[in-house]
């Protein structure tokens, strides 16, 4: 295409990019810049139907005329940024200094906020999406060789998880797993052990949370690749049987490198998708034991009666910088084999 | 005779229809009134007695237990989506803080009739809100269970434990203890409670410093642990809905709930001798105080600052019909306890009138509190796991806490 035409033909799409997803990183960046202004206090009487008190309120006469000459709030740079609940720069180094082993230091570290976040969020990535690909792959290959007549069916139920919405999916899987619920109360009879609990246990948690990503993902894997097989040549395939080829090697040597491009794409889709991770903890109420980045922002917007806008913009522009260095090695080499092919 | 007769009847008639109108000094007859209010039984009611004096007036209600979420963002807009906001001494906050709400002094003066100053909450010499029901949290108790080991009912949470233990070791029930320990929200207030019981203070006096890292914080951490040992292992994930239904399930002898599920609690559903045994006494006290481990709450109704003055006034017509509504009280009686002229209180009102007497303490309105009770709600999770020490989970909690009163400039 030539790049005139191109440029026509994204302009619309770029537009729509540019305000509805540039525009708002570039608010979000600026925001978490800033913080509230210095709040202004004062002495009340406070009379409730309990009785009368000495209390404390924000004095709005003061704070409004502060708020009126300058609406963001203070300018903060990155003091956002390093604090405790973000990347705790200070704390860091004062645990460095006084630990006495390196494993006491990490377990320091790892129990800050953004730490604990940030490992869970790439645990979650590093198990589920080499998993959903290869789940995926395996699944559209035994697919892609049942007789047609049953495919229908099979590819239906097998893209259902899917469908089903990620809050409901991980609700179904929560009650059957409580301590009442049919695996719960199963997993405790097989163990012998009334107080084993998969939701108390933050590595059981851990586990449930991934097995329920790998499930959830598998689907999206599953569809590409299938789709892709379909367009695998025969007449290699052929002639590698002819040439005595095991099932296996004519996967590793015709199949595979023939939808490595398409594999290339799952796994930066899935990469993205998982770096996100968020419903599940919400449907699993997993807060205690498994926070991700996104519900870190999230907890800043709605789970304080008080909403940290900067805090939660932060995060945002620390997540997106997350992703853009996980994909990275992704996105070099697919540039890198552009360049080769042109 | 037939004509006295038609005239006793008329009289009767006018007497009723006067009747009626003498409550409702409220044919409003322009205005839009929307209403953002929490979920349970008593809100509801509540909120359908507003309705039925609107009038020719607009009216919306919007009910959800995710009100808190919604609160600021939807009053901070201009015109504000809400008219009117059911707050708590909690809730009503951040909307003080942010200075989303009005003053309510010339509205009660004019159309306050009926309400009592007991009511009003004040703030700086200006009406904010109307208070118009209490509640807290408290033991309920399985008098069946208790009778048949010979406990008596526990008035502190060291008894609680002992017969929590008893229960267990008797065979009857293996998690005998509940209470809403949900990691976030809930958690944090049952800390708060159990702090306050420890005669604890969050803040260094005068100041927005947080001192929760001293001996009444280990205490309380290391009392809600042995209560959490006691607890049905899932506990984290526990609110106040799912421990309801571990004791409609006959799962649990002694649980610390709000007053107001009460009447759920107690109502013809479920298992009729659960229901018969479910007895609720005053919230406990702990470690020899003798102020209840637990807070007093009121909800009461707050009006939007950007809405006209004219829906301003609608929606208070509509809600003071309400909050000073001797019949809702009388109907209503076993929903909540109401602060309204004319309750008399029943058997469901006894965990509220019990805490009051026992001068529990009403939950702290700082405007720094929100950020407390979240920091407390995330960081002393890993201790109740055991994970960390007590001491470790409350310095977490302060410098989480600091960060966040920091950026709020708190501090």
């Amino acid at each position: 295409m030539p790049n005139k035409t191109f440029f026509w033909f994204f302009l619309p799409t770029g537009l729509a990019m540019i305000l509805f997803i540039g525009l708002p990183i570039i608010s979000t960046g600026i925001q978490s810049f800033y913080a509230q202004h210095d709040q202004v206090v004062k002495e009340v009487k406070k009379c409730d139907p309990f009785g009368c008190t000495v209390s404390i309120v924000v004095d709005q006469e003061k704070t409004s005329k502060i708020r009126e000459e300058k609406p963001l709030g203070k300018f903060n740079g990155f003091g956002t940024y390093v604090d405790r609940n973000h990347l705790a720069i200070e704390e860091i180094g004062k645990f460095w200094n006084e630990t006495n082993s390196f494993g006491e230091f990490v377990d320091q570290v790892t129990n800050l906020p953004f730490y604990k976040a940030l490992i869970f969020t790439l645990t979650y990535c590093l198990f589920v999406t080499p998993n959903v690909l290869l789940l995926g792959f395996i699944i559209a290959l035994s697919l892609n060789a049942v007789t047609r007549r049953i495919r229908g069916p099979l590819i239906f139920g097998t893209i259902l998880p899917m469908i089903v919405t990620p809050l409901v999916g991980s609700l179904v899987l929560f009650w059957m797993i409580d301590a009442e619920g049919i695996i719960g109360a199963n997993l405790q009879m097989l163990m012998d052990d009334p107080y084993l609990s998969l939701k108390s246990s933050k590595t059981l948690t851990w586990i449930t949370i991934i097995i329920y990503g790998i499930w959830h993902h598998s689907p999206f894997a599953f569809v590409v690749f299938y789709a892709a097989l379909q367009t695998v040549p025969q007449e290699p395939v052929e002639a590698a049987i002819i040439d005595g080829a095991s099932r296996w090697q004519r996967v590793r040597h015709i199949v595979l490198p023939h939808i490595y491009p398409v594999v290339t794409f799952v796994a930066l889709i899935s990469l993205m998708d998982n770096f996100r991770v968020f419903e599940p903890i919400i449907g699993f109420s997993a807060e205690g034991s498994a926070q991700s980045l996104s519900w870190l922002i999230y907890d800043n917007l709605v789970n304080e009666e008080v909403i940290l806008f900067g805090s939660a913009a932060a995060t945002s522009m620390m997540t997106i910088v997350g992703i853009a260095i996980l994909l990275a090695p992704v996105l070099i080499r697919t540039w890198k084999e552009f360049r080769t092919a042109r | 005779m037939r004509e006295t007769n038609m005239k006793k009847i008329l009289i009767s008639l006018l007497f009723l229809l006067f009747g009626t109108s003498a409550y409702a000094d409220c044919n409003i007859k322009s205005g839009s009134i929307n209403i953002l209010a929490n979920d349970f039984p008593a809100l509801r009611t509540f909120v359908e007695t507003a309705k039925g004096c609107k009038g020719s007036a607009d009216f919306k209600v919007t009910h959800s237990s995710e009100h808190n979420k919604i609160a600021v963002p939807a009053l901070t807009a201009n015109p504000s989506e809400f008219s009117a906001r059911i707050a708590a001494n909690s809730s009503i906050v951040p909307l003080m803080n942010q200075d989303l709400i009005r003053p309510l002094d010339d509205l009660v003066k004019k159309y306050g009739k009926g309400i009592q100053d007991s009511q009003l909450i004040t703030i700086d010499g200006k009406i904010m809100a109307v208070a118009f029901m209490a509640n807290t949290q408290h033991l309920y108790y399985r008098e069946d269970v208790l009778k048949e080991l010979g406990i008596a009912v526990p008035k502190t949470y060291e008894e609680v434990v002992a017969a929590s233990e008893k229960i267990r070791a008797s065979g009857k029930m293996q998690y005998p203890y509940a209470a809403a320990y949900k990691a976030g929200w809930n958690l944090a207030e049952e800390f708060v409670n159990m702090y306050i019981g420890h005669g604890g203070e969050f803040f260094k006096a005068g100041t927005a410093q947080p001192s929760i890292n001293n001996a009444k914080g280990v205490a309380t951490l290391n009392m809600l642990k042995k209560l959490a040992g006691l607890s049905n292992p899932d506990y984290l994930t526990h609110d106040s809905e799912a421990i309801k239904v571990e004791w409609e399930s006959g799962n649990v002898a002694l649980m610390t709930l709000w007053a107001s599920r009460s009447g759920t609690l107690l109502d013809d559903d479920g298992d009729a001798k659960i229901t018969a045994a479910t007895k609720l006494t005053g919230p406990a006290t702990v470690a020899g105080g003798n102020i209840p481990a637990a807070t007093l709450w009121w909800d009461g109704f707050t009006l939007a600052k950007n809405r006209s003055d004219a829906d301003a006034e609608a929606t208070f017509r509509a809600l003071a019909h309400a909050a000073a509504n001797k019949k809702m009280v009388a109907d209503a009686a076993d929903q909540a306890v109401w602060l309204i002229e004319g309750f008399k209180p029943g058997p469901k009102s006894i965990g509220v009138i019990e805490a009051v007497k026992m001068r529990a303490k009403p939950y702290p309105m700082l405007p720094q509190m929100g950020l407390m009770h979240g920091a407390l709600g995330s960081e002393i999770v890993e201790f109740l796991q055991g994970k960390e020490s007590a001491e470790q989970a409350l310095k977490d909690v302060e410098a989480a806490y600091m960060s966040k009163a920091k950026e709020q400039g708190f501090l």
